[in-house]
């Protein structure tokens, strides 16, 4: 008999006002008992509605059913058959507006905690894990994969499962991309991070930090220097401003460079050597998960008080429910229907204050978003001395402008097949954020996964 | 890791490395810079190439001991090896078309602005450069400069060594005798500025290369970013070599001082450390 109770099983957390202060992990996942009870609110659809809103496409009711048996490793087979980073997803995919949010409960009280179980099932797993995978056997082709986030260690992953000599080529210090200098440890353990990369490296995958495609190497010489295909994943890049006043004042940062000193560099540890601001009164401008992301990294610095500063309503924020729900828990102010105009400094070019407009919402824009528009004399001032600019990124010139031949957009985003993640050079994939633009962990994983079965299609004759 | 082969004191707050990094030096230009770390807690910081060697597979960095990262790396000895070191990053220096230029390089700066003058009198381009350093005892790179231009001058701040005076005296009487395509100048934020001031008044392009803090050196944080001729550009993709009748000085030297209270405070205990 299934569960009917309305609301999902309840996840641990560390209380609001103690993990504010700390970088712990927030969630603290199920317990079994826990899970079991969740396992069992799933109706197991004859024509399950929450397969087709993932964008990997797993088998969802067939990893829950495993959990109902108590087959904890048969789950997490069935999960990594579709994904490579299960306990990644579980904890940052956007499942309300994917499985969940197509969840037959979710018509009357709350969806499948589909996420939460699929972080049980890789937790699981890690912990119980006896041996990492063996390489298999080499098909004796080599691809090339630029970058290590998301995308690239799906399509890495993939290929090397089945017998490619994959090399990433990553430009920073360590491996994982924007799960390891954007996504807080708070959030996402670096050390869950580490261990699914040592899972690649089991499969064979070789990791060249410090490679800055584009600069030390061409796409054209890796393929001079063997690579049978190369696929390009090498994220969104260069951080956008608003182009207003006194955005390059101190204490002004791009929310990447803020991020990248927490999490990469770890200046929130009392010995490390990169420097941070830690502001008192902190501004993050923008609504979406890296918004979110600045703002209760820079709660946990020790800032007295931190806006999320948003030009839209609450109704169309994009980040993720849950972190929404966690910011305002720790005490995070939103000041929506709001636009900063100018940021004004002291006579040290310190930032003191931002001044801002109100904003009203008119008619909806092409994509349905009802547009902001400015309040007439609605100026004020809000006094800061931190300003983080979370309003997205642009790519990155350094592979367009070093491969002949690669066909990007207007917007610099390299142009793709859509099935395939073929660019417009012969053997030349591409996924992820250096094509979309800013998106999500799991889109980037969707894309890489395509990608490598495109790959895998032409090589394998 | 990557060996450091040489190492060897230029003075006594300068310090100059051989590093085996044979990818980069495949590629490295002048004017391109690299990031380094010197271990695995490390900070990131750029460093300007300062010479390399295709052949023998190594790039040179030249560094002033400021802070305590180039206080640890100058601690590493030749056979020792760094953590991390990426490039070559930035543009190089664009030469085509200039047959004439002067270029002025200030304190530890000069070790950036003599690969430009050695590549460009390579190129047959007609060098003329002015060094300036504080005192006799922080000279620098002397000889390769000397070799590198055809007129040189070389001036401190206390006349114990070369000419008594500052770089844009001599850079002045230079402009008044001579016509030059291009200024190059690279050193302190300062003497960049009064460069630019004095190339403005003759008319005379100038370049300037800059470094602000930087993190990943790749596009992706945009620390670096910069004001040039009212739009902001980061000095990673965009420069790190700038036409410094733009550049917005006043505004980079702030910046640049973000971190003072915390890199004094790391060099206290740095310090400390070491001693212990």
């Amino acid at each position: 008999m299934a569960n009917m109770s309305l609301e999902k099983q309840k996840m641990p957390e560390l209380a609001p006002h103690i993990r504010n202060k700390n970088f712990q992990e927030v969630a603290l996942g199920y317990t079994k008992e826990q899970a079991l009870a969740e396992a069992e609110r799933c109706l197991d659809c004859k024509n399950p509605k929450c397969v087709g809103g993932c964008p990997v496409q797993i088998d969802i009711p067939a990893f829950i059913r495993k959990i109902k048996e108590e087959d904890f490793e048969g789950a997490y087979e069935i999960i990594s058959a579709s994904s490579s980073l299960p306990a990644v997803c579980g904890r940052v995919c956007p499942q309300e507006n994917q499985c969940e949010g197509k969840c037959i409960r979710g018509i009357k009280g709350e969806p499948v905690a589909i996420g939460r179980l699929e972080r049980f099932v890789a937790d699981w797993h890690m912990s119980h894990q006896k041996a990492l995978p063996s390489k298999p056997i080499s098909n004796g082709k080599r691809v090339a994969v630029v970058g290590s986030g998301p995308a690239g260690l799906t399509c890495a992953g993939d290929l090397a499962r089945k017998g490619y000599e994959v090399t990433i080529f990553e430009a920073l210090h360590l491996p994982g991309g924007v799960l390891v200098y954007g996504i807080p440890e708070f959030r996402l353990p670096k050390a869950i991070v580490a261990k699914e990369i040592e899972g690649l490296k089991a499969l064979g995958v070789k990791i060249e930090t410090n490679m800055v495609v584009g600069r030390i190497l061409s796409v054209d010489e890796l393929f001079e220097q063997g690579f049978d295909g190369v696929f390009i994943g090498s994220g969104a890049g260069l951080p956008r401003f608003m182009g207003i006043p006194g955005e390059n004042l101190k204490g002004v940062f791009s929310a990447n460079e803020f991020l990248t000193r927490v999490n990469l560099m770890k200046a929130y540890l009392p010995d490390s050597r990169t420097p941070i601001q830690k502001g008192r009164r902190v501004a993050v401008v923008g609504g979406g998960n890296v918004a979110m992301d600045a703002a209760r990294c820079a709660k946990r610095l020790g800032a007295e008080e931190v806006y999320i500063v948003y030009r839209r309503s609450m109704e169309e924020i994009p980040a993720r429910k849950e972190e929404i729900h966690h910011a305002m828990e720790e005490g995070i102010i939103f000041k929506t229907l709001t636009n900063p105009v100018e940021i004004l400094g002291d006579e040290h070019q310190n930032v003191v204050a931002i001044k801002c407009v109100e904003m009203e919402l008119g008619e909806p824009d092409e994509r349905g978003r009802r547009r902001p528009l400015v309040k007439e004399d609605s100026e004020f001032l809000m006094e800061m001395d931190l300003v983080i600019m979370a309003i997205g990124t642009s790519p990155n010139p350094l592979i367009r402008s070093t491969t002949p031949g690669l066909e990007t957009n207007k917007w610099g985003c390299i142009v793709v097949e859509e099935e395939t993640g073929l660019t417009s050079r012969e053997g030349v994939y591409a996924g992820g954020d250096a094509v979309t633009g800013a998106a999500t962990v799991i889109l980037a994983m969707g894309a890489g996964k395509q990608a490598a079965k495109a790959i895998d299609e032409k090589l394998k004759n | 890791m990557y060996r450091i082969l040489e190492k060897q004191h230029l003075n006594p707050t300068v310090g100059k490395m051989v590093i085996e990094a044979p990818l980069i030096a495949k590629k490295a230009k002048a004017g391109q810079f690299i990031i380094l770390r010197v271990d695995e807690k490390g900070e990131r910081i750029p460093l300007t190439i300062a010479d390399y060697d295709r052949a023998r597979g190594t790039i040179t960095i030249i560094y002033q001991i400021v802070g305590a990262t180039t206080m640890a790396l100058d601690r590493l000895e030749a056979g020792d090896a760094l953590c991390d070191f990426l490039g070559p990053l930035g543009n190089p220096t664009k030469m085509e078309g200039l047959k004439r230029v002067a270029v002025v390089g200030g304190g530890v700066g000069c070790a950036i602005a003599l690969p430009v003058a050695k590549g460009m009198s390579e190129k047959g381009i007609h060098v003329d450069s002015v060094v300036g350093f504080r005192n006799r005892e922080l000279v620098i790179l002397e000889e390769e400069f000397r070799q590198a231009s055809k007129e040189f001058r070389l001036m401190t701040d206390d006349g114990s060594h070369g000419e008594k005076g500052l770089v844009t005296d001599a850079l002045r009487a230079l402009l008044e005798q001579n016509t030059y395509d291009e200024v190059i100048a690279i050193g302190p934020m300062v003497m960049m500025k009064f460069i630019c001031k004095l190339t403005k008044e003759y008319g005379v392009k100038t370049i300037v290369s800059m470094n602000p803090i930087m993190i990943d050196g790749t596009g992706m944080c945009g620390g670096c970013r910069l004001t040039v001729g009212g739009e902001t550009k980061f000095a990673c993709v965009d420069g790190p070599e700038f036409d410094g009748h733009l550049v917005d000085f006043d505004q980079a030297m702030e910046r640049g001082r973000t971190y003072h209270a915390f890199e004094e405070q790391q060099c206290n205990l740095f310090r400390k450390e070491v001693e212990q």
